[in-house]
């Protein structure tokens, strides 16, 4: 194992990481079947010379901004900040993206270097079935096959999400094994990819998953936090004091703290899913609670038994429903840079509610925890001080799951 | 030498072809592991392969992954695994022993402990499914304590990468007979026949073949080139519907006794 400083270390370049085996510290890396060694030398090498090609990047920046609708703007909640009496809270509004979250950011991207690879055949997995709909609209975008993998628990939570992708052209495939949920959806989405790899591109859905996978989605992510930073220095003539975002795999939490990473004044802390409490043992919380491991193909904080084997997680929302995490944020932890609080379905769905009222937005589930998170931070801070929360996902997609939670028939 | 070496040469002096049976530990039966670990052997088991089970097994197809599930639901972990390899030497010492486990089963107890443990038990050698060469130091503990490390090749290794894997292959080189999980139905014998033969032009050690290998008649056709072959979702298969000890030895038996014979009657 390399290390890493274990404190916050000022000197530390936290944007230089990962090494290039892809290791952040010692997390990371590419643990995967030797069939997979090569196919992922391939996509990396294809990857470091499309990432620094100007052609590419302009053709991904072009539909950044006329398919997703890029830049999403930063919205003062002033209401919201109001009604809470602390801190000011602004929301980067991932939401209004393309697709309804940041997501699409990532397919995109990947979908580019699929293409440019001669790869016409793609896969995924998906658990709520957003990275599921953000694959399927770039391979009707682009023209490819799209197979997408659901557990089959999820199939029956998430209709309307299966229903849309059918619509994209996509096909979806019900997972039976284990848990039937989204460890298992990517279990077998490798399965596919080590039996199909000659013609095969896996797009995964998160910063996990094997090296170069939580660089790669963290750099087609990392221009939510590109753009909000510029849009903070010009609108606000200064950064924030805190950012948050929620964090299932941490993509779309990464995407906002990447460039932030350096900016040591500015405090970072991600919400994970607590589920029914963390003393309860129902919950998603790998950082919070879990401890290293190594799952699906990289060394991270994962949830698991004394024999290694993962255990089930709960959350309100699919999306955070994952019993490992991105390196990058088990690193950042690790290093003393970023903290990861719990946050209960509890506590995300009063803030759901709280944010409908106040601001005329239903945010994901998955957000909402995010937004919980900004309201606790904004209670301890003063008027003058700016939190920063990544409001990843509209909620339409949970309107059925939380009318049912709340005892409604639509 | 380690028993894994002595075992190649004794086959070596004998023109025999390895056969090598994969089971996954706690499966069908717990309390029948030792007593099928014997009636392998008994049937004409070399060296036996025997997997730790584990809750994400992504390499593995749907027989191993549902048996790795029953397994699981059992709560067979490391500690009991090494307990019936240590009952199974008391009285066999000469049959090499090798787990095949994914990392994270390793990872919770730390390398260097589980290790200790391992040799103690009379563990010989461990296939880990998700440590390619490039993650090999974090597992350097593990082979210092004197356990080996079977490193796979697979279809899609290229040259370079071979030459790589053969210079620190040690016991046997385990050749992966195609781009895929186990138990799929997809051996093309004239593929594996050019990929042994490439990694043979590496390997100082000798190669086994296995994934896919169902068969007297597949595992004879492979036995003609390589050292060993390796049976592995056809048995589990095979065993999965057994519920006492007598069943679950006497379906061992009867699955690859007639394997055994069809290897031996080709002797090189
Ligand atoms: C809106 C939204 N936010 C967050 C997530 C969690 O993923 P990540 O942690 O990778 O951002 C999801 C996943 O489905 C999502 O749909």
């Amino acid at each position: 194992m390399s290390t890493s400083s274990s404190s916050a270390d000022a000197a530390l370049d936290f944007a230089s990481f990962p090494d290039r085996h892809g290791h952040f510290g010692a997390y990371g890396g590419s643990f995967v079947a030797e069939t997979l060694a090569v196919p992922l030398a391939e996509l990396t090498a294809a990857y470091d010379r499309l990432r620094v090609d100007p052609d590419f990047l302009a053709e991904f920046e072009r539909d950044l901004r006329f398919y997703v609708g890029r830049p999403s703007p930063i919205y003062h909640a002033q209401r919201l900040s109001q009604e809470i009496g602390g801190a000011q809270i602004l929301l980067k509004r991932e939401d209004l993206n393309h697709t309804g979250a940041h997501k699409i950011n990532n397919t995109i991207g990947q979908a580019l270097v699929a293409r440019s690879m001669g790869k016409r055949r793609i896969i995924a997995e998906t658990g709520a079935g957003q990275h599921g709909v953000a694959t399927a609209t770039v391979c009707a975008r682009f023209g490819l096959d799209c197979v997408v993998y659901m557990g089959a628990t999820d199939i029956e939570r998430q209709k309307i999400n299966v229903y849309r992708m059918k619509l994209l052209g996509a096909q979806v495939v019900p997972v039976t094994s284990g848990s039937q949920t989204l460890k298992d959806a990517l279990n077998e989405a490798m399965r596919d990819w080590v039996t199909n790899v000659a013609d095969t591109f896996y797009i995964i859905g998160t910063v996990a998953g094997p090296s170069p996978y939580p660089r790669m989605v963290r750099d087609f992510n990392a221009v939510v936090g590109r753009e909000a930073r510029a849009q903070m220095l010009e609108h606000y003539g200064r950064l924030p004091d805190v950012i948050t975002a929620c964090v299932g795999g941490g993509s779309n939490a990464i995407g906002l703290f990447h460039a932030f990473l350096n900016d040591a004044q500015v405090r970072i802390v991600g919400a994970e899913a607590a589920g029914e409490g963390i003393a309860s043992g129902h919950h998603a919380a790998s950082l919070a609670a879990g401890r290293p491991g190594v799952l699906h193909g990289n060394r991270t904080y994962v949830l698991c038994d004394d024999n290694g084997q993962i255990t089930e997680t709960h959350s309100i929302s699919a999306g955070l429903d994952y019993p490992g995490v991105g390196p990058e944020h088990a690193f950042l932890k690790d290093a003393g840079r970023a903290s990861y609080v719990g946050v209960t379905d509890e506590e995300a769905l009063g803030a759901f509610h709280r944010l409908a009222r106040t601001e005329g937005i239903l945010a994901a589930l998955e957000s909402s925890h995010a937004v919980a998170q900004a309201i606790k931070l904004a209670q301890e801070l003063p008027k003058d001080r700016l939190v920063l929360c990544n409001l990843s996902g509209r909620g339409d997609k949970d309107v059925h799951t939380i009318a049912a939670r709340e005892g409604i028939t639509l | 030498m380690s028993r894994i070496e002595d075992r190649f040469t004794e086959l070596v002096a004998h023109g025999r072809t390895g056969l090598i049976p994969f089971i996954t530990a706690g499966d069908p039966l717990p309390q029948a592991m030792v007593p099928l670990m014997h009636a392998l052997v008994a049937a004409g088991a070399d060296l036996i392969e025997l997997g730790v089970p584990f809750s994400d097994p992504m390499a593995d197809g749907p027989v191993i992954q549902h048996s790795s599930e029953r397994a699981v639901a059992r709560g067979v972990g490391l500690p009991q695994i090494l307990e019936w390899v240590k009952a199974f030497r008391q009285r066999d010492a000469r049959t090499p022993i090798v787990l095949m486990s994914y990392m994270n089963p390793l990872e919770i107890r730390g390398v260097a402990a589980f290790a200790e443990m391992a040799v103690a038990a009379g563990v010989d050698g461990v296939l880990l499914v998700d440590c390619p060469i490039e993650e090999w130091a974090e597992v350097a503990p593990m082979r210092e304590q004197g356990v080996q490390q079977i490193l796979l090749a697979a279809p899609t290794t290229t040259p370079q990468r071979m030459v790589k894997i053969c210079s620190a292959a040690a016991g046997f080189l385990y050749y992966v007979s195609f781009a895929g999980i186990t138990g799929a139905d997809r051996v093309s014998l004239d593929a594996v026949r050019a990929g042994v033969a490439q990694a043979r032009q590496q390997a100082k050690v000798p190669v086994a073949v296995g994934f896919g290998i169902r068969d007297a008649a597949m595992a004879q056709a492979i036995g003609e080139f390589a050292d060993a072959v390796v049976i592995g979702s056809a048995l589990v298969e095979h065993l999965a519907g057994e519920t006492d000890e007598a069943g679950v030895c006497a379906a061992a038996h009867a699955f690859l006794a007639p394997i055994r014979i069809a290897l031996d009657a080709r002797r090189k």
